[in-house]
């Protein structure tokens, strides 16, 4: 059973998805990387599934499972690099990934969590801003 | 298994080759003359040739079973290659199967010289059973070939009427027109994630002016679409929505309050714009340009 | 209908459900399946066999790469001597946001196939016949 390495980039985590993942390394990456969020504060999470071929509703059940706890986490995630037929796939399938944002790639997903971060920021300095009045 | 009266049947044919070769090609030439020579002569002779040829070594042994057993494969590829060529150059079915059909009147007459009585009857009828079951076979590949070609001329047709325009830099447009079934939105759908990977693409306008029935089923091929851009991180706004198809889509419960829609294809561009941090004005010259916009907008 | 090819891989464990994609991808590939179909044919697969083994107790898949004369095709048959399936209806329904259990599994592997075939009763096992046509949408 591999593990899957999990970067630190700012304060955000990357996480890069290049092998066939049975149950265990599923259930590891979701330990180690629910445990690496809080760790280091993460406030968002890349998941790079550029490598993947094949996503089944395993798969997706697992990546919107992953979402759902880093959201509670204080964490959003953001799912890169889907390819076209695993895209036209997923949909076929029937899979929603609710509560799962995508972006085309690691730089667009980086943007899309620091926009996230930012509108939080915007909207708390807002409430700060009621409050105080 | 080899049995006599093929085997005797095939000997008097070999025998009378020359003769009934030049009498086929005749009648065949006869026939086609009307086709303004699609054929070479020589071409149609050496096609006769090598058939007979094959004919005659399958026929002594002794099975008639012309589409599935071995014994007659050098004959069914032949007429395969005869009917896929022929198909392709726009001969009619019936065109083609003369082909094998036309073989019966000289190798009747040639029979005729040699047998009589039962023997004869015994060997038209299966000379004529033989020859039968080859001409449906070949009938059969012809319409096969046909088939092939229409399929892939509807394929071609389906890739050239999605075209996936770049409107400006990451807002792609996707007029489509005509009806949108299952085989359409498959290629819609692969021709919009390739363009969004090409380009980089963050938005795309899907654009339903151009189809005429939005039914619950098209509904779901337009949602499916929107959803698979979206697993690739692009937005997409579906313009083009005529006041009845809002009516069918309330009417359908169809679920879309969370696609956006707009009426117009410029409303969406304008849209599309100001969510990559554009907008339209006048410059000073009255001319219209893009320019950024700035915090007093 | 002729059969050009087939065999038969054991499916007992998840590290097998990942070999089943190999093989049925290689299958695919041989027959010309463009990249699309390849993905929707080698994905029903993955949702079969891990049912097989989840709920099914683990079966065999077997392979048999078609030609029809018109056009080539790949299907795969799913056989597993579990508990079956009960209620039909419902396990064909989805369990879509949630994605739970076998509905999604069986619905979806139909779904991404052009035919699709199950037998299945209470104590007997359950068969499932997947088929997609290369060409087809």
């Amino acid at each position: 059973m591999e593990r899957i390495p999990i970067l630190k980039m700012g304060s955000f985590l990357l996480v890069s998805i290049q092998i066939d993942m049975d149950d265990r390394t599923a259930m590891s990456l979701q330990d180690d990387l629910t445990g690496q969020i809080v760790k280091h504060r993460a406030k968002g999470v890349l998941i790079d599934i550029s490598s993947l071929d094949v996503v089944d509703s395993f798969i997706g059940r697992m990546l919107a499972n992953t979402a759902a706890m880093a959201r509670i986490l204080d964490a959003d995630t953001v799912v890169v690099g889907m390819q076209p037929s695993v895209a036209i796939t997923l949909v076929e399938l029937g899979l929603s990934l609710k509560g799962v944002r995508s972006a085309l790639n690691v730089e667009r997903g980086m943007d899309l969590l620091r926009q996230i971060s930012r509108e939080l920021e915007v909207e708390s300095e807002r409430d700060d801003a009621d409050r105080e009045e | 298994m080899a049995d006599s009266q093929s085997t005797r049947l095939a000997s008097l044919m070999r025998n009378r080759a020359d003769e009934v070769l030049s009498e086929w090609v005749r009648l065949q030439q006869h026939d086609l003359s009307l086709r303004n020579n699609l054929l070479r002569e020589g071409e149609l002779e050496q096609q006769c040739r090598e058939f007979l040829n094959a004919l005659l070594i399958a026929l002594p042994q002794g099975t008639t079973d012309i589409s599935t057993s071995p014994v007659w494969a050098t004959v069914r590829d032949y007429v395969t290659t005869v009917a896929r060529s022929r198909a392709r150059q726009g001969f009619t079915p019936t065109e083609t199967a003369m082909f094998v059909f036309s073989l019966k009147q000289p190798l009747f007459d040639a029979m005729r010289r040699e047998l009589s009585g039962d023997d004869l009857a015994e060997s038209v009828w299966l000379i004529s059973t033989v020859l039968d079951r080859i001409g449906l076979f070949g009938t059969e590949t012809y319409q096969r070939g046909r088939e092939e070609i229409i399929a892939r001329q509807q394929q071609e047709l389906l890739e050239l009427s999605t075209p996936v325009v770049e409107l400006w830099q990451g807002v792609l447009a996707l007029p489509l027109i005509g009806t949108l079934d299952s085989a359409r939105t498959q290629v819609v759908m692969e021709s919009l994630l390739q363009a969004i990977v090409d380009t980089g693409s963050s938005i795309a306008i899907i654009d339903i002016t151009g189809v005429p029935v939005v039914d619950t089923l098209v509904a779901q091929h337009l949602l499916k679409t929107v959803a698979a851009a979206r697993l690739m991180g692009a937005d997409c706004i579906i313009s083009g929505i005529r006041p009845q198809i809002a009516q069918t889509i309330v009417h359908l419960g169809v679920e879309i309050s969370d696609v956006l829609t707009k009426a117009t294809l410029a409303d969406a561009f304008a849209i599309a714009l100001s969510r990559i941090g554009l907008g339209v004005g006048r410059t000073s010259k009255t001319t219209v340009a893009l320019r950024r916009r700035t915090l007093e907008d | 209908m002729q059969i050009a090819k087939s065999e038969t891989v054991a499916v007992r464990s998840g590290a097998e459900v990942v070999s089943v994609r190999h093989a049925v991808r290689k299958y695919a590939v041989e027959l010309g399946f463009s990249i699309v179909e390849q993905t929707k044919v080698v994905t029903a697969a993955s949702e079969l066999a891990r049912n097989m083994v989840d709920y099914g107790g683990g079966g065999t898949m077997t392979l048999e790469a078609l030609d029809d004369g018109i056009r080539r095709g790949l299907r795969l048959r799913f056989e597993d001597h579990g508990p079956g399936i009960a209620d039909l209806t419902l396990a064909l329904r989805d369990g879509y946001t949630t994605g739970s259990g076998m509905g999604l599994g069986l619905g979806g592997a139909k779904r991404l196939s052009n035919e699709f075939d199950i037998k299945t009763a209470p104590g007997e096992g359950t068969t499932i016949t997947i088929t997609r046509w290369k060409g087809a949408s």
